[in-house]
């Protein structure tokens, strides 16, 4: 399931050594999914406990301000990467206001 | 006793650097992701890990793909205290001749599954113990040998089924107690030893800092939920964490320089049925096994309960 | 003891003790290991030279040996410069971090007081652990006196850091027979003479918290062979590292001793190959059989892996034929004597086709005089002589 194209021994760092840390960010596990979460940005109170515990992790802080529809205003969000969420639902389990909805996924 | 100074009281107070990168192959929901992920946010940068043969090992170091941001070793299945031996000798003797800045801290961290921990690394963990390095190891416990296809080891509990103690007509599960691991630890009389559970995040990562600051060897056993082992809803992994602290099938404390302490109390108990019954590797037990489990636990909280002096783990109300 | 020279100082050292002086002259880092006998005296003395404040090092006190090159592992990728020493039972307890040491390309360099494998249990010399170790990738020299242990020790970590080799050494001795055996051997007064000669470069790919690398990752079937293929061209390379770090040596320090060594070369076209201590008997018998008119070439094999074909096949060239003496069995092989079947299969490869006699002797420490090598050549010459080739490994001395 390599992604990379197959170096020969000349050029690979000597006895299985990997250089380059965190590439695995390169070889997304987003296609594992079969059940997909949806963060209802409204009903988010930006605990941050889905960002806890994900595994991956496919959550992530980001810096983007929102402003819920009864005017309720946050400084950032939190969102899903769907190119790693692999759809293990902890987060929606997690959530303590129930503000992640898990829909199956039709690709 | 003197009270413990806590340094993580909130979510706010957690870093937010991401050193484990994803895209690597642990199962859906495993929770030794968030175990790996919580424990380097607790280290930082200047931390080596040392991670013996397992789910965790294959999974995030497979060529050329690597999850790991800080230096990451892998040597074999039974040896990462020994390597983590070498590695803060070297650190050490390397400090003393200013090759390396003796200025900087740097943290090694072992963090093994309950095999390469338990039972085929127990002797290299012991040996590490008793020399008194300063390595904090850090047990993710499955419960069995998860990598290798869900095989019994020493930390599998009574009953379980795994596929070397499978459910026949003879045999049911496995016949012996869970191997006390954190206990035989706590016996080399390290400065610290602790238990804990990722659903209790705070409290972990608060162990994970005491561990990296003491003055010597330091060992946090941490129970890990294994979805495909355990045979469970992935989404549940947390929540059956939880469940277990809950019914006190797991307890979480301490031993801080000889003082003892519960740091998560449980006033009001589970009956043991809702974290067993929520497992597919306990489909076949009776209502009669689970009344002999939990009577165990009864013991167990008593004994607990004495340790320490005060009930800091109540009785069974549902 | 004195000698004039300013450079050295003429001690009676075992070979044990050899090691331990090399070790600590070499300015390693970090010791790991574990006692055992026939090599305690090393580890013994280390502990020594680091209490007394001779040796800047940790010494790691392992409980075990597979725990010991663990530590080694560990302390070497992360930039020191290691040491350890075992024999027999230590060195198989190990077996499988000797593939992984040499396949994570550490410089790591151990002695080995070579010893007999159990069962039965032996504590005494021969050579089968080092021979059961020879594809595990780690450059093997086998010396054959005590100065040569202390020397060959430094000239290790010179082999093994070199950027195009980064693979770990053994220097091998008789158990006993030489581990044991007190020898005049010049040491350095001041180890600062070995700094030009092995500085410390910290040069190999090491755990950095500013460049934070995964060490030791899985190789799935697309990558595996790369790495392995990486390992086969050190161990060529290595071939030219020894032979000049050895030359180096010779231009600094004033002694040298090459990958193979050689007596009594005009001594005609029998030669006799063997390796370790017992080449002094074999020197002893070799002159005695002067005397009564046989004459015998022998050859000592310093450089065990890589195995020093070029070498090797020169001699070959003027020979009639060789008598290898080899003190340990490999058993079921086609050619039980491991270095016999190894140079006959070089002199099938270089198509020269001389009778190679394969002589089992020393096994266990059994007692091996020159009476003994001597009956061994002249019973390979009467077979010569006779135009036999034998097909199997010849056991001498064994009682029926």
């Amino acid at each position: 399931m390599s992604n990379k194209r197959l170096l020969g021994w000349k050029s690979i760092p000597l006895g299985g050594s990997i250089v380059e840390p965190g590439n695995s960010v390169q070889r997304p596990t987003g296609d594992w999914r079969v059940f997909k979460p949806i963060i209802n940005q409204d009903k988010c109170v930006r605990c941050l406990l889905c960002w806890i515990y994900c595994p991956e992790p496919s959550i992530y802080i980001i810096d983007r301000p929102y402003k819920t529809s009864t005017g309720r205003e946050w400084k950032f969000s939190v969102e899903v990467d769907y190119n790693f969420c692999k759809g293990c639902g902890i987060c929606v389990e997690e959530c303590p206001v129930k503000a992640i909805d898990f829909v199956e996924e039709v690709r | 006793m003197s009270s413990r100074i806590v340094y993580y009281k909130s979510v706010f107070d957690v870093s937010k650097e991401e050193l484990l990168a994803p895209g690597h192959g642990l199962c859906g929901g495993c929770t030794a992701g968030t175990i790996a992920r919580l424990l380097l946010k607790v280290a930082g940068p200047n931390t080596i890990i040392v991670n013996p043969t397992g789910c965790l090992e294959v999974s995030t170091t497979t060529f050329p793909y690597t999850s790991w941001r800080v230096p990451y070793i892998h040597v074999a299945f039974e040896n990462a205290a020994a390597v983590a031996s070498g590695i803060e000798a070297a650190i050490k003797v390397l400090q003393r001749k200013n090759v390396i800045d003796p200025n900087k801290r740097i943290n090694i961290i072992a963090i093994g599954g309950d095999g390469g921990t338990a039972d085929i690394g127990f002797q290299a963990l012991s040996g590490m113990l008793e020399r008194g390095h300063k390595v904090m190891y850090v047990l993710y416990d499955n419960e069995a040998y998860m990598n290798t296809g869900i095989q019994r080891s020493g930390t599998t509990p009574l009953l379980a089924w795994t596929t070397t103690t499978p459910v026949g007509k003879v045999l049911k599960g496995k016949i012996q107690i869970k191997k006390p691991i954190a206990e035989i630890v706590a016996a080399h009389k390290v400065p610290y030893v602790a238990t804990a559970n990722p659903a209790h995040f705070l409290d972990m990562m608060n162990k994970f800092r005491r561990g990296l600051e003491v003055e010597g060897p330091s060992f946090i056993h941490v129970i890990q939920p294994c979805t495909t082992g355990w045979r469970f809803d992935p989404r549940i992994g947390i929540k059956l964490a939880r469940l277990a602290t809950e019914t006190a099938m797991w307890i979480n404390w301490e031993l801080d320089h000889g003082e003892f302490r519960v740091t998560v109390t449980v006033p009001k108990r589970k009956h043991v049925k809702h974290y067993i019954r929520a497992q597919g590797r306990f489909n076949h037990l009776t209502d009669d096994d689970i009344e002999i489990i939990q009577k165990y636990v009864d013991k167990e909280v008593e004994r607990i309960n004495k340790l320490v002096g005060k009930e800091v783990i109540g009785p069974v109300v549902e | 003891m004195r000698d004039a020279n300013e450079m050295w100082r003429r001690i009676p050292l075992n070979s044990n003790y050899a090691a331990a002086y090399g070790a600590k002259d070499s300015d390693v880092d970090v010791v790991a290991a574990y006692p055992i006998t026939p090599q305690t005296p090393v580890v013994e003395r280390i502990a020594d030279f680091i209490a007394n404040g001779e040796l800047n090092a940790e010494m790691i006190h392992v409980e075990s040996e597979h725990s010991a090159m663990s530590a080694c592992i560990g302390a070497a990728s992360a930039g020191a410069r290691t040491f350890t020493a075992t024999s027999a039972q230590g060195l198989e307890l190990m077996h499988e971090l000797l593939h992984i040491a040499s396949g994570l390309r550490l410089p790591i360099v151990m002695t080995i007081a070579s010893r007999a494998l159990s069962a039965p249990l032996s504590i005494w010399g021969d050579y089968s652990d080092v021979i059961n170790v020879r594809d595990t990738s780690w450059i093997i020299l086998i010396a054959s006196s005590a100065q040569e242990v202390y020397d060959s020790v430094i000239q290790a970590y010179k082999i093994a850091e070199d950027p195009d080799v980064l693979l770990p050494v053994m220097v091998a001795y008789d158990g006993f027979m030489m581990s044991h055996t007190y020898e005049p051997v010049y040491v350095a007064n001041n180890s600062e003479i070995f700094k030009d000669y092995i500085p410390k470069k910290r040069s190999w790919t090491v755990l950095d918290i500013e460049k934070p690398i995964t060490m030791g990752a899985v190789a799935n079937p697309d990558w595996y062979y790369e790495f392995k293929y990486q390992q086969v061209v050190a161990m060529e390379k290595s071939y030219d590292a020894i032979k000049n770090a050895d030359k180096e040596f010779g231009k600094r320090y004033g002694r040298s001793y090459g990958v193979i060594e050689s007596y009594n070369l005009d001594g005609g076209k029998i030669g006799v190959l063997t390796y370790g201590g017992l080449f002094g008997t074999v020197m002893e018998a070799i002159d005695y059989m002067n005397k009564e008119g046989i004459k015998v070439t022998g050859i000592r094999l310093r450089l065990f892996r890589p195995f020093p074909s070029n070498d090797i096949k020169e001699f070959l060239k003027d020979l009639k034929t060789l008598i290898v003496i080899d003190r340990a069995i490999s058993f079921g092989a086609p050619i039980e004597g491991p270095i016999a079947m190894e140079i006959s299969a070089l002199a099938y490869r270089e198509s020269i086709d001389i009778p190679i006699y394969s002589y089992i002797a020393s096994v266990g420490q059994r007692t091996t005089t020159e009476e003994d090598i001597i009956g061994i050549v002249k019973d390979a010459i009467s077979l010569f002589e006779r135009g036999k080739r034998v097909t199997k490994s010849i056991y001498w001395g064994v009682r029926q």
